[in-house]
């Protein structure tokens, strides 16, 4: 929805479109993000269940990348990943 | 196509419930609108309404679930009085910014404290700007024509506006009167099917209601919800006209009794219009030329409406059941004082405070308010602005 | 019991874009609840954490219906919906099978709410209410709820010189919906997803007023690093700090019996909101709070003996 409607354009009676945070971006929030390593992920996808933004996306069963557009960075997908000796996802700093 | 038949306010407007036929009913008991949930739960569970009744533990759950299932596309109704209405506004400006034409009958009782269980009108006052249609009754008839015109008001697509129907407690909902009701068919056509303008049920257009409006919306919002209420005038009127057409008894924003050549007037709202017009008889009897303004649409306050009536006056006394415990007057009187404002010719108003706690407002105290009100036509001299009378 | 890949095979219900603070753990439960319902849902929400940052007009994170109308009425809201529901569907007028979820925090549960809640749950109606509890007003600024643990600093009933935190025990809410005897009641965590989803699956299955408590570790309010949300809600598990269990019809069930219990200090030490407790004077309370999760402990598992299955 384009931001600042007038009352006579606003939908009536503090209704919403389903949905719709999915145009807003939290990503700038972020001041680390994750890096996931393509090579030893194993898909086991607690990032994905965990991830507090569901910035982790999944396809057919596998781990596919984040999206940043949403991600704020906190750091739960590398620490519920299982990996070892070294994650698969690394928060790695944004500058 | 009518029946005539003897009913108490409560019951009146229980017989309206049952021919109105909601989906949901959840309700709290509360003296004195109590007998209004109970004789509503007979009917429910003799099978006579479609209605799911929710038998909720509070007055804020009742409002909360029947804004909830008005929201979810279902016709819903609740009823209450006095401290159960005080529990509920909270959620009633909720209801009016869902823009959910919620229907409910509310008994006149005092506010507590000290706690009381009788009649005025500070109860329903004291919710006046909250988005909500008020409309007076005087009788049983007006509670029973009332509650069945708000379904038409309320579910308007210019209005969807929460609507509350009011009786004074006791006097009107205990007092047992004969009164007409149309057969259930014709009660179901007048009414309709709901229109659900709000469906969170609806799965394949998925909503959101009730957000969080910042800074940058709730402004525009609000002002949707007092346009809705300005709105709502237009189609309060036709629904009333309508509704004499149909059924006989025409019903506009107010009732004017012996106002055509009226000098002075008494202005009122609720069951005491009733004594107060006999009282009216008299005087005129005695060559006064006094009039009487019964309010019954209180919100949304038809300010230019009473004012281009009550300009012609020279005198009006406001008397009313409620008071602003300081405020300039009470309520009534406030708004009325101020629609007149603007008119070039103003009558003297002055305000009458009555019946508090259900303190019986006795022919002298007429009397003695009309001789008032007969001095200062003729004088214009303000003795005392605000009285209280029937205190000790 | 759906595996994550099943899970995941659903869209997200909850999309991304919400405010919630970086690693909070409220949007992990949400999206885990509705990760394990198969039907259509409707939402309603109380006021808190969850619902202003999730319904900022006009981005709303929702994907399915929701309804947020007060603090304290989350459950009656839902009654209302779900009466609707009934209404409408006993008429012909609706035909798809719907599943209710009502979600308030501990503020919205355990202290405005409850006479809601308790109402709801006693008049049967069939909805499933999640508690979302970080054990204070986090939306506000931190302070004591009825949920709030003994010993915790909140702003409210903030440590000091004279005053350790929090005096009382915190109220032990899944008891109390035990209490009302409703079909489904259970405890489960932000932190261990399989018990999660599949209490909710669970309660899915039943007909009814169906309540899971769910702790939420909150890292503004209980103060530690964001990105360890999902280890301290395990922690508060294996120090049995939050057992998880369920009551199905009166029967006890512990879900989960740590092979060796932690001591209670692996769960209060990362925790700001705890750390006046390390002091040497506070040895004594903190023994106390020790042996009051001991007793606790021991008593559930003595009722899972006595009512288990
Ligand atoms: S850093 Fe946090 S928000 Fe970003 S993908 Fe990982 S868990 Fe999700
Ligand atoms: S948690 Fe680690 S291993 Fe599992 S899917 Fe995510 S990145 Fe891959």
């Amino acid at each position: 929805m384009a931001q600042d409607l007038g009352w006579k354009e606003l939908p009536e009676g503090d209704t919403l479109k389903a949905g719709t945070a999915a145009q807003f971006h939290t990503g700038d929030w972020r001041s680390k993000k994750p890096v996931k390593d393509e090579k030893t992920c194993i898909n086991c996808l607690f990032c994905y269940i965990y991830c507090p933004d569901s910035a982790v996306k999944v396809q057919d069963g596998k781990m596919i990348g984040i999206d940043y557009n949403y991600c704020k960075g906190c750091g739960i997908c590398e620490s519920v990943c299982p990996v070892k000796p070294v994650k698969a996802i690394k928060m790695v700093s944004e500058r | 196509m009518v029946q005539v038949v003897a009913k108490t306010g409560n019951e009146a407007m229980a017989e309206a419930m049952r021919q109105i036929n909601p989906d949901v009913v959840a309700a709290y008991p509360i003296t004195p609108a109590t007998e209004i949930v109970m004789i509503f739960s007979q009917f429910v569970a003799d099978g006579l309404v479609n209605t799911q009744y929710v038998p909720v533990e509070s007055e804020h759950s009742a409002m909360s679930a029947t804004i909830a299932a008005s929201a979810a596309g279902a016709r819903a109704m609740t009823g209450t009085s006095s401290q159960g209405l005080a529990l509920m506004y909270e959620l009633l400006p909720i209801a009016s910014a869902l823009r959910l034409p919620i229907v409910m009958p509310e008994v006149n009782r005092a506010l507590s404290g000290p706690i009381n269980i009788h009649n005025d009108h500070s109860d329903t006052f004291a919710a006046r700007d909250f988005g909500w249609i008020q409309i007076f009754s005087e009788n049983s008839q007006e509670a029973y024509d009332n509650m069945l015109q708000a379904v038409r008001i309320a579910e308007h697509p210019k209005v969807k506006l929460p609507t509350m129907v009011t009786t004074d407690g006791f006097i009107i909902s205990h007092c047992l009167e004969k009164i007409e009701v149309f057969e259930d068919d014709v009660v179901k056509n007048y009414v309709g099917k709901f229109p659900a303008y709000t469906n969170l049920l609806d799965l394949k257009n998925p909503v959101t209601l009730g957000a969080l409006d910042l800074q940058n919306y709730y402004f525009e919002h609000r002002r949707q919800t007092a346009e809705a209420m300005k709105s709502a005038k237009e189609i309060i009127l036709e629904v009333g006209k309508d509704f004499g057409k149909k059924f006989g008894r025409e019903y506009g924003f107010f009732e004017e009794y012996k106002m055509d050549d009226a000098e002075m007037a008494i202005v009122c709202l609720g069951s005491i219009a009733g004594s107060a017009k006999s009282v009216v008889d008299e005087y005129r009897e005695k060559g006064v030329k006094v009039g009487l303004m019964k309010i019954r649409v209180y919100r949304p306050f038809p300010a230019e409406e009473i004012a281009s009536v009550l300009e012609r006056m020279k005198a009006v006394a406001v008397v009313e059941k409620a008071d602003g415990l300081a405020a300039k007057g009470g309520p009534l009187f406030d708004e009325i004082r101020s629609a007149l404002y603007d008119k070039k010719k103003k009558p003297s108003v002055i305000d009458f405070i009555v019946g508090l706690g259900g303190r019986e407002v006795t022919h002298k105290h007429l009397n003695e308010i009309f001789d008032e009100l007969k001095d200062l036509a003729a004088t214009g001299i303000v003795k005392e602005l605000i009285q209280y009378k029937g205190v000790r | 019991m759906a595996t994550i890949k099943e899970l995941s095979l659903q869209e997200d219900r909850l999309t991304g874009g919400h405010r919630m603070c970086p690693g909070c753990g409220a949007p992990v439960i949400v999206r885990q609840v509705l990760m394990a319902v198969k039907e259509p849902v409707v939402i309603v929400s109380a006021t808190g954490c969850l619902e202003v940052s999730t319904t900022i007009f006009p981005y709303s994170a929702w994907k399915v219906p929701f309804l947020h109308s007060a603090f304290e009425n989350s459950a009656a809201t839902m009654s209302g919906v779900e009466a609707a529901y009934t209404s409408l569907k006993k008429q012909g007028k609706i035909k798809d099978e719907i599943r209710f979820i009502a979600f308030g925090g501990d503020g919205g549960t355990y202290d405005i709410g409850f006479q809601s809640l308790s109402g709801a749950m006693e008049r049967g109606h069939d909805m499933l209410y999640v508690c979302y509890d970080n054990q204070a007003y986090m939306n506000t600024s931190i302070q004591r709820s009825g949920a709030t643990p003994r010993g915790a600093s909140t702003t409210t009933e903030p440590a000091g010189k004279v005053k350790q935190g929090k005096v009382m025990t915190r109220k032990d809410l899944t008891e109390c919906m035990v209490a009302h005897n409703i079909p489904y009641a259970a405890q489960s965590v932000c932190g261990d997803w399989r018990d999660l989803t599949k209490k909710v699956e669970k309660a899915m299955s039943i007909r009814g007023p169906k309540f899971i408590n769910v702790l939420q570790p909150c890292q503004l309010g209980w103060g530690y690093p964001m990105d360890k949300t999902v280890e301290l809600g395990k922690t508060a598990v294996d120090t049995c700090f939050w057992p998880l269990y369920e009551v199905e019809n009166g029967k006890y069930t512990i879900s989960y019996k740590p092979k060796d219990k932690k001591p209670l200090v692996d769960f209060l030490k990362p925790q700001s909101r705890f750390r006046h407790l390390f002091k040497p004077e506070n040895a004594q309370l903190l023994s106390e709070l020790q042996a009051d999760v001991d007793k606790k402990w021991a008593l559930l598992q003595k009722k899972a003996e006595c009512f288990g299955a």
